[in-house]
């Protein structure tokens, strides 16, 4: 299956590439340009890549820029976005760390709308709030929120996270209310997988699977483990499965990650992802 | 109408009515910018000249995307165009306002992981090494400047780190903004 990830990497005067990604000594490699595998959109192909190896699928494609907030990358991917929506040949577009931009979004999803075909379609990040904001979100197959996230989704009029009213709690506890009233006033994807202490698979019809065990405190701080779970997803619905049984596995993985590495709050993406092909071999075991 | 002309009307539609049917007069206005990091930029300034501002988020009718307005006293209207003037920085719009901005967040949740203490607003997380104020991850958000400052933030200690608000652009970075400041406040009063 062709899939494609779209976002954007930190670096100023980075280039907009599109095509193949492979992670090459520690580094994700698109086309003649290297990135760290740091956070972000890098972490998510990073983890997509090693995902796809050990599956033995073919690895996606991205389609990223430049921005460290300006905007200026995010614009390049958009507008090389819409003026390709109508020939996309993938069957999965995992979208993520783009300044949410409504007017863009709705053109990329008035284009998607229109093929034959439609894509899966993933949202994390920018651009799972742009979604939100747009009242577009059940176009969407799959949300990747965390507890802020959720919060925001299921805030109707909060049109980033940072808006999101204090009398919805971003406690744990507080999430499956959330997932109820994000449905309710349609800012979900068809489905959602919640991260946190528990992660929670839903849809509309409330909770499908929740997965709480191995947990590992010291995985919440450290930046990118959000975006390793997307690509980890994104992979294994590339593989086949269907949307659920990979948000299950995902997040089954993604906890085995954590500790099979035993970390501090002061690792990084980058010192788990050696782990990732035993974390997906022995979630597959079980 | 150009898209300024739209926002102008859009937002003079709303702000009509409202004072229409309330009779209260509201001692604070509104200053809408072209780009979020001017905003950003702006709050410090007018911060540093005393001003009593506060950043918000602009009513539904004029939002374009990631928006931020900043609300101020209406009657220092004059000296915060001056402070900006001199800064190049021009607010698109300036509105007298009654009850039409959303609040931002304003509750942290705070983690004690022994060595390790994690602050997190709204969607954006700073987690710093007690023993030697190291900040050692940066993590949650969706903005692009996100990855951004976590590169300048992690590896530095905290009485040293840039804030966030001198490199980020976005409503993320000023969430991060409100993480950094609850976290200083706690590790270094």
């Amino acid at each position: 299956m062709s899939w494609l990830i779209v976002g954007t990497v930190p670096y100023e005067g980075f280039p907009l590439v599109e095509g193949p990604c492979a992670l090459t000594n520690g580094r994700i490699r698109f086309r003649d340009h290297t990135a760290p595998v740091a956070r972000g959109t890098a972490a998510l192909a990073a983890a997509a890549c090693l995902t796809s190896e050990v599956l033995g699928i073919r690895s996606p494609n991205v389609l990223l820029a430049g921005d460290i907030g300006r905007g200026d990358g995010s614009t390049l991917v958009y507008r090389r976005m819409v003026d390709r929506v109508g020939e996309s040949a993938e069957r999965l577009i995992v979208f993520h760390y783009l300044l949410p931009e409504v007017q863009w979004h709705d053109r990329i999803l008035m284009g998607l709308d229109d093929l034959t075909d439609k894509p899966v379609l993933v949202a994390d990040a920018g651009y799972m709030y742009v979604a939100k904001m747009s009242g577009s979100a059940p176009s969407y197959d799959l949300f990747t929120p965390d507890a802020g996230e959720i919060a925001f989704l299921a805030d109707e009029n909060a049109p980033h996270p940072f808006y999101t009213r204090g009398f919805l709690l971003q406690e744990e506890e507080q999430v499956p209310e959330l997932i109820r009233r994000a449905y309710e006033h349609d800012n979900a994807a068809r489905y959602l997988l919640v991260k946190g202490r528990r992660d929670l698979i839903a849809s509309e019809v409330g909770i499908l699977a929740e997965v709480h065990e191995p947990c590992v405190d010291a995985m919440e701080p450290i930046g990118g483990t959000g975006d390793s779970l997307t690509g980890i997803v994104a992979a294994l619905i590339a593989a086949g499965r269907s949307i659920p049984e990979a948000a299950l596995l995902a997040a089954k993985i993604n906890r085995l990650l954590g500790s099979l590495s035993d970390p501090t709050p002061a690792f990084s993406i980058a010192d788990l992802l050696p782990a990732l092909p035993r974390a997906i071999e022995t979630a597959l075991a079980t | 109408m150009s898209f300024l002309g739209q926002l102008v009307d859009r937002l003079l539609e709303v702000a009509r009515p409202a004072h229409h049917e309330n009779r209260g007069l509201s001692e604070r206005g509104i200053l809408i910018f072209q780009h979020t990091s001017e905003v950003i930029k702006a709050e410090a300034l007018l911060k540093s000249a005393s001003l009593d501002v506060a950043v918000k988020g602009p009513p539904p009718e004029v939002r374009t995307g990631c928006d931020l307005a900043i609300e101020f006293p209406i009657v220092s209207e004059l000296k915060a165009r001056e402070i900006l003037s001199g800064a190049k920085i021009q607010p698109i719009l300036v509105l007298p306002l009654q009850d039409l901005l959303l609040e931002p967040v304003n509750l942290f949740q705070v983690k004690d992981f022994g060595a390790h203490l994690m602050v997190r607003a709204a969607n954006m997380k700073i987690t710093v090494s007690k023993s030697d104020l190291m900040i050692v991850n940066v993590s949650g958000g969706g903005c692009p400047d996100v990855p951004f400052l976590a590169d300048q933030l992690v590896g530095r200690r905290l009485p040293d780190a840039p804030e966030p608000r001198t490199y980020g652009q976005t409503l993320c970075g000023y969430a991060l903004q409100l993480a950094y400041e609850e976290l200083k406040r706690r590790c270094l009063g």
